[in-house]
C-alpha cells in the first residue's frame, strides 16, 4: 500500500487508487466536471488539477494514479497538496474558462439549483468577469422526445458522450468538430436509439441537457422529494419522485449499487405524466351497457349483489402487474375467506409454482452478480427491453471480457456480442444432456418469452434440467435466474397468489370460468364477455373499459407499498402525493369492500395488514435484503417431465413504451412509442 | 560549417536518383545485416552514446527513449510510430527525407524498430502530402521487393512498414493523439501516465520518434556514435537539419552542426539577412511553438537546445523563422494564435476556450482597439493555459503570446495609443488584411 501525504498529513492507500478518491478519502473536495465514477476517465474538464510536490505543472487527480507518484528524493511519501494558492489559481483559471463562453442565463435555465457549474463557479471561481469578446452560440440538435438540448450551455465534459457508448451501448452521440467548435451531437439529428437516455440529463453537470417533460416546470428547491421504488419492471430501481403539491413532476434515480447503480430506464423517468392523466378519481358502475358515476356505497352494493347471488367457486380474482404485496394479500384473504379457490397473479400466463420453492421462479443469483458470472445464456429474454439496466448491467460484464453470451430466443440487438443458437425449445433441449460447463459462474436468464406461455411449465422444466446438467446451479453458485417483466410477480408468487387445486387459473377465469371476477389492475389481459368484472385500479385503460364497477386506486406513487423485485428482494414504496378525488388506496378500497360483503378483514391499520402479511411470509419484512432461496426448488422443477412445444420463443415486450396503463396514459411515452415502432407515420408527416 | 563529407542527408535537394539504387549508392542499406547483429543493446547504447536528441522538437536523449521499451515481448507485439505529420508552422525537413531521401528513413525504422523488439513500423504521413507520401511508398515497395524488408528480409528480422496517411490535423502530430488517430478514433491526446511504451498503438509497447531522428540512425551507427557525437557543442550533438523561412535573401532548407551561430547560418546558406544585419527584428528559432527572440539576443547565439532554452526559447523542430524590422510582431503572433485554435482539438478547457480568447484579444491588439491593462491580462490568460491541459499544444499557443509580451511589450503600446489618439484614422483593419500581412 503506497503512502502518500496529503495536505501534510500521511496517508495509507489501496494501489491503484486516483489522486482524487485518495485526497476525498483524506477528507480534501476536489472538484470535477467529466470525471464520473461509473464512466471512463476522460481528464478532460481539467477542474480536479492538484499540485503534486515536484512535477513541473499540476496534475489532474482524476486520472492519475498514486503508484504512479514519484517518491521525493530521500525516499520520503510524494506529497499532494488541495489548498495551496497553486491550485487555487489553477482552479480559477479553469474556471474562467469555462465560464467565458457559458451563456449565464441561469434565471432561464432548468438546471439552476442544481448545477455543477453553479455550485463549483460559486466554490472555486473568481467573482469578476475579464471576457469582453463575443460569446459563442452552439446551435441546438435535436437527438429525440426526450432530452432537450441548449448546446451554448455545454462544457464539453463528455460524460453524456462516453455514457451513451459504454454504458448505453449505442455510438449515437459524439462530438463533431474540434477546437471551440467542438459539438456534441447525434449528427444525423435524429433521436437516440437507446431506453436509457434519459440518464444524460442527470450526468449533464449543466444545463446543456435537460428533462424536455420537466421544461419550466418547477425550481428543485420547490419539490418534494419522496425516496421510492419505481414499478415499470421486475428490477425495482430505486427513485426519488419530485413533486409539487399533487402533482409529480420528474422522477430521477437513486443510487443503488445492487440493483439499478445509479440509472433508470427512460420509462421508469418519464412515465410521470401518465400519473397525472386519465385517472379513476371516482367509483363507476354500469347501468344499462354505460359507465356512470357513482358513489362508494353504490359501487360497493353493486359487487355485493353480485356476490350474493353467486357461489364461491364462481367468484375470482386476478391481480395485475402493478400490484403493491399488501393489497394482494388482502385480496388473497378475501377470496378465502369467500371460500374461493380462484385466484391468480401470472396474468402474464406463466406456470410458476410457489409450491416448488423461491428458487424456480427468482434471479437467485441477484442482478449485481451479473459481473461476477463467467457465462451467459439468454432463454426467452431481450433483457433490453424487460429490464433495461440490467442490460446495462451484462453489457458492462460483457465489455470486462471473457464473458460468452448467447442466446436462445428472437434475436434483437442487446448492445452487446452475442451467439444465437436457436430460437425454440429444441435449442435449448441439447443443454439437457449437456456435459458440465468448463465455466465456474455460469448463468442463464429466463425471460418472458420462455415461460409465459401455455407449455411454459415444461419449457421452465427443460431449462432446469439443462442447468443442472451444466452446472448453472453448483455447490456456491446460482445462475439460474427468471428475469420477469411484472413488479408485482414475485410478491405475488411469494405470498401464494395462484389457483387451489379445484381453482382456475388467470386465463381461465378470462374465458369466463367464473361469473364474478375481481380485477385488480390486470390490464394486460382481456376478459371475455360473461364474467361480472369489478376492476380495481387507477387508470381508466383496457381494465376499466371492460368493467362492470370500478374502484378508483392509487397509483405506485401514491401509496406505501412492498414489491418484491425478480432477485427476490422486498422493497417498499413511499407515498409521494395523493390519489385524484375519490380514489383511495388498494388495501383501504378491499378492507372497506370486505366489511360490506360480511367477510371484514381482521385488520384496520396497514401496519396491523403487513404484520399479518409477514406472518405468512416472513421474509417481505426484511426490507432491501434477499432471503436466500433453496436449491431444492430447481432440483424439484427438473423432475416435472412435459414436452414443450415447437412454436419459437417470442419477445413479451413489443412496445417498450407501452406495457402498462400509467405508460399508456402518458404523453411522452406515446411520443416516444410512436417514434421508435410508427416511423412509417412519422416518414409521412 | 557542416563538411560535406559529415551530412547524413546527401540527397536532400533531390539532385540524385531517389531510388533503391541512387540511395545505396549514397550509403543507404549498407551493412544494415550489421547493424542487427549488434543486438538491442548494441544498438541502443551506440545510440545513446551518440548523443542523439529527439528532432521533432522536444529533445528528448533517443537511446533513452528506446530503452524504455520492455526488454522482452510478452503478449503485445512491440510497435514503432514514425511521426511524419510534419505540420508545425515554418518546419519542412522531413518533408525533404520523405520526398528525396526515404530509404534512410526506411532503413532507420528497421534498426530502430529492431532495437526495441517491434516487427511493425507505421509511419504517419501528414494529409496534405500527398506527393510525399507516394514517394515513400515506391521506397518501400522498393524494399520489400529488394527484400530489404517484410518476412524473410535479408536481414533476419521479421519487419513491416506501414504508411498511414493522416488526414491533416496538426494535433495529430502529437504522439498519443497520433496513436487514436492510427487506431481510427479521433485524434485526440491521451492522458499520461501511462505512457505509450507500456501501452501504445493498441495497446502495446510503442515508441513515436520523429521522421528525422529515426532516419539519422543507420547512418550515426554507421560512421560510429563517436563521429556523430564529436560534432556540436557537449549535450546537443551531431548535425540537424535548419529549415530558414522569412526575410533572408534565400530561405533554405539545410543540414548543419549543431550550435552554428545564427549569424553564420544566414550568411553561409541563405545569402544573409534581407537589407543587412541592422534589419533583423526578431527570429523564432524552433517553429510557431517557441518563444520569438529578440534580434540583439539571437544574433550570436549559438542554434542548439541548450542555448535557446537558456533564451527561453527553443530549437524544437529547428524552424528558424527570421523577421526583419519591416515585420508586425503583433500581427504576426495574432496569426498564430489563430492557428492554434484552428487546431487545438476541443478536449481540454483552457486550451479549448482559451486560444480562442487570446486570438480574440491579439486581433483587436493588432489594431490597437484594445487597452494597455489587457496586456497582462493576455499574460494571464496565456499562462491560465500553459501547464493545465493533457497535451503540450495548451503551452505550445501560450508561448509565443508571451514571447511577444516579454519582448514587443512596446510594440503592443504603440497601437494602442496610436488608436486610442485617433481611433477612426484608416477604417478597421480587418481578419483578412491580418491573415494576408503575416504570410
Amino acid at each position: 500500500m503506497p503512502k502518500v501525504k496529503i495536505d501534510g498529513k500521511e496517508y495509507d492507500v489501496a494501489d491503484g487508487t486516483t489522486i482524487m478518491h485518495a485526497c476525498e478519502d483524506a477528507g480534501a473536495e476536489i472538484p470535477r466536471f467529466c470525471y464520473h465514477d461509473r464512466l471512463s476517465i476522460a481528464g478532460n474538464c481539467r477542474m480536479c488539477l492538484v499540485e503534486v510536490k515536484g512535477a513541473p505543472k499540476p496534475q489532474a487527480s482524476c486520472a492519475m494514479s498514486v503508484n504512479d507518484l514519484r517518491p521525493g528524493p530521500n525516499g520520503e511519501p510524494p506529497e499532494i497538496f488541495t489548498n495551496t494558492p497553486y491550485v487555487k489559481k489553477a482552479r480559477e483559471g479553469v474556471m474562467e474558462f469555462m465560464l467565458i463562453n457559458h451563456p449565464l442565463d441561469c434565471p432561464i435555465c432548468d438546471q439552476g439549483g442544481e448545477c455543477d457549474l453553479q455550485d463549483q463557479a460559486v466554490g472555486y471561481g473568481i467573482s469578476k468577469n475579464r471576457f469582453h469578446e463575443d460569446k459563442r452560440a452552439v446551435e441546438d440538435p435535436y437527438i429525440g422526445p426526450l432530452v432537450k438540448t441548449m448546446m451554448t450551455r455545454c462544457i464539453k465534459c463528455t460524460r453524456c458522450v462516453r455514457f451513451t457508448t459504454e454504458v448505453g451501448g449505442v455510438e449515437e452521440l459524439g462530438a463533431t468538430g474540434r477546437g471551440e467548435d467542438i459539438e456534441i451531437t447525434t449528427y444525423l439529428q435524429a433521436a437516440m436509439h437507446s431506453e436509457l437516455q434519459g440518464n444524460v440529463i442527470d450526468l449533464c453537470p449543466v444545463g446543456a441537457l435537460t428533462s424536455a417533460a420537466y421544461e419550466f416546470k418547477a425550481r428543485p428547491w420547490e419539490l418534494r422529494k419522496t425516496e421510492t421504488i419505481d414499478v415499470m419492471d421486475a428490477l425495482g430501481s430505486n427513485i426519488r419522485v419530485d413533486a409539487r403539491g399533487r402533482e409529480v413532476l420528474r422522477i430521477v434515480p437513486r443510487t443503488n449499487d445492487a440493483i439499478n447503480e445509479e440509472w433508470i430506464s427512460d420509462k421508469s423517468r418519464f412515465i410521470w405524466d401518465g400519473l397525472n392523466a386519465r385517472r379513476l378519481d371516482r367509483p363507476y358502475v354500469r347501468k344499462d351497457g354505460k359507465l356512470v358515476e357513482a358513489s362508494w356505497d353504490e359501487a360497493f352494493a353493486a359487487i355485493t349483489d353480485k356476490v350474493k347471488a353467486t357461489t364461491p367457486e364462481k367468484i375470482g380474482a386476478i391481480a395485475g402487474d402493478l400490484a403493491g404485496a399488501e393489497e394482494m394479500f388482502a385480496l388473497k384473504t378475501l377470496m378465502e375467506s369467500l371460500g374461493s379457490q380462484n385466484i391468480d397473479c401470472r396474468v402474464d400466463g406463466s406456470q410458476f409454482d410457489p409450491a416448488q420453492g423461491r428458487a424456480s421462479y427468482l434471479f437467485n443469483s441477484s442482478i449485481a452478480d451479473i459481473e461476477e458470472a463467467d457465462m451467459l445464456m439468454i432463454i426467452g429474454s431481450n433483457p433490453r427491453l424487460e429490464a433495461p439496466v440490467l442490460n446495462a448491467r451484462i453489457r458492462k460484464r460483457s465489455l470486462a471480457g471473457n464473458f460468452p453470451i448467447a442466446l436462445i430466443g428472437e434475436a434483437a440487438d442487446l448492445t452487446y456480442d452475442y451467439l444465437h443458437l436457436g430460437d425454440d425449445a429444441e435449442a435449448l433441449e441439447k443443454f439437457v444432456t449437456h456435459k458440465r460447463a468448463k465455466a465456474k459462474k455460469p448463468m442463464f436468464i429466463i425471460g418472458p418469452g420462455a415461460f409465459a406461455r401455455k407449455d411454459g411449465g415444461a419449457i421452465l422444466a427443460m431449462a432446469a434440467r439443462a442447468a443442472l446438467a451444466l452446472g448453472v446451479v453448483n455447490e456456491d453458485w446460482n445462475g439460474f435466474n427468471i428475469l420477469h417483466s411484472a413488479a408485482a410477480r414475485v410478491a405475488g408468487l411469494d405470498l401464494g397468489l395462484v389457483p387451489g387445486d379445484e381453482g382456475s387459473d388467470a386465463i381461465e377465469m378470462t374465458k369466463g370460468s367464473v361469473d364474478v371476477l375481481f380485477n385488480l389492475g390486470a390490464d394486460e389481459l382481456t376478459i371475455k364477455d360473461g364474467p361480472f368484472v369489478i376492476y380495481q385500479g387507477s387508470h381508466g385503460d383496457r381494465g376499466a373499459h371492460r368493467a362492470d364497477v370500478i374502484l378508483p386506486a392509487a397509483t405506485y406513487t401514491e401509496k406505501s407499498a412492498i414489491y418484491v423485485n425478480t432477485e427476490g428482494r422486498p422493497q417498499m414504496t413511499t407515498k409521494a402525493s395523493f390519489p385524484p378525488g375519490d380514489a383511495k388506496e388498494d388495501w383501504a378500497i378491499l378492507r372497506a369492500l370486505s366489511d360490506k360483503l360480511g367477510k371484514a378483514l381482521l385488520f384496520d391499520t396497514i401496519e396491523q395488514l403487513r404484520a399479518k402479511m409477514f406472518e405468512a411470509a416472513p421474509h417481505l419484512a426484511e426490507l432491501g435484503a434477499i432471503a436466500p432461496a433453496d436449491t431444492a426448488g430447481i432440483e424439484t422443477l427438473a423432475k416435472r417431465k412435459r414436452k414443450p412445444r415447437k412454436a419459437p420463443f417470442e419477445n413479451s415486450i413489443n412496445d417498450f413504451y407501452m406495457t402498462n396503463p400509467i405508460a399508456r396514459a402518458s404523453k411522452v411515452m406515446n411520443t416516444c412509442s410512436d417514434l421508435r415502432y410508427n416511423a412509417v407515420k412519422q416518414a409521412a408527416e | 560549417m557542416l563538411a560535406d563529407k559529415d551530412r547524413i542527408f546527401t540527397n536532400l535537394y533531390g539532385l540524385h536518383d531517389i531510388g533503391l539504387k541512387g540511395a545505396m549508392m549514397r550509403g543507404a542499406w549498407d551493412g544494415t545485416k550489421k547493424m542487427i547483429e549488434m543486438g538491442r543493446d548494441g544498438i541502443i547504447n551506440e545510440i545513446k552514446a551518440s548523443g542523439l536528441r529527439g528532432r521533432g522538437g522536444a529533445g528528448f536523449p533517443t537511446g533513452l527513449k528506446w530503452s524504455f521499451m520492455p526488454r522482452e515481448i510478452g503478449e503485445r507485439p512491440h510497435y514503432l510510430v514514425v511521426n511524419a505529420d510534419e505540420s508545425e508552422p515554418g518546419t519542412c525537413k522531413d518533408r525533404e527525407i520523405l520526398r528525396h531521401d526515404p530509404h534512410l528513413l526506411i532503413e532507420g525504422a528497421l534498426v530502430a524498430g529492431f532495437s526495441m523488439g517491434a516487427h511493425v513500423a507505421v509511419i504517419y504521413v501528414r494529409g496534405e502530402f500527398i506527393r510525399e507520401r507516394e514517394a515513400l511508398e515506391r521506397a518501400v515497395a522498393e524494399a520489400y521487393e529488394a527484400k530489404l524488408i517484410g518476412k524473410n528480409n535479408k536481414h533476419g528480422w521479421d519487419f513491416d512498414v506501414i504508411v498511414h496517411h493522416g488526414a491533416g490535423a496538426y494535433i495529430c502530430g502529437e504522439e498519443t493523439a497520433m496513436l487514436e488517430s492510427i487506431e481510427g478514433k479521433k485524434g485526440q491526446p491521451r492522458m499520461k501516465p501511462p505512457f505509450p511504451a507500456n501501452v501504445g498503438l493498441y495497446g502495446a509497447p510503442t515508441t513515436v520518434n520523429n521522421v528525422e531522428s529515426i532516419a539519422v540512425t543507420p547512418t550515426i551507427i554507421r560512421r560510429g556514435a563517436a563521429w556523430f557525437d564529436a560534432l556540436g557543442p557537449e549535450r546537443n550533438s551531431g548535425t540537424k537539419l535548419f529549415c530558414i523561412s522569412g526575410h533572408v535573401n534565400n530561405p533554405c532548407n539545410v543540414e548543419e552542426e549543431m550550435g552554428i551561430p545564427f549569424r553564420e547560418l544566414i550568411d553561409k546558406h541563405c545569402g544573409g539577412m534581407r537589407g543587412g544585419w541592422d534589419n533583423l527584428k526578431a527570429v523564432i528559432p524552433g517553429g510557431s511553438s517557441v518563444r520569438c527572440v529578440p534580434a540583439d539576443q539571437i544574433i550570436d547565439t549559438p542554434m542548439c537546445f541548450d542555448t535557446l532554452m537558456a533564451l527561453k526559447s527553443g530549437l524544437g523542430t529547428a524552424a528558424v523563422i527570421v523577421m526583419d524590422q519591416s515585420t508586425d510582431m503583433v500581427k504576426i503572433i495574432a496569426r498564430l494564435a489563430h492557428f492554434y485554435k484552428h487546431e487545438s482539438c476541443g478536449q481540454c478547457t483552457p486550451c479549448r476556450e482559451g486560444t480562442g480568447w487570446m486570438w480574440r484579444i491579439l486581433m483587436r491588439m493588432s489594431e490597437g482597439r484594445a487597452e494597455k491593462r489587457e496586456i497582462d491580462m493576455l499574460l494571464d490568460v496565456s499562462k491560465q493555459i500553459e501547464g493545465h491541459t493533457i497535451c503540450a499544444l495548451g503551452d505550445a499557443a501560450a508561448w509565443p503570446v508571451q514571447g511577444l509580451i516579454t519582448h514587443f511589450r512596446h510594440e503592443i503600446e504603440a497601437k494602442i495609443d496610436a488608436y486610442a489618439a485617433n481611433p477612426d484614422k484608416d477604417g478597421e483593419v480587418t481578419e483578412k488584411m491580418v491573415m494576408e500581412a503575416a504570410e
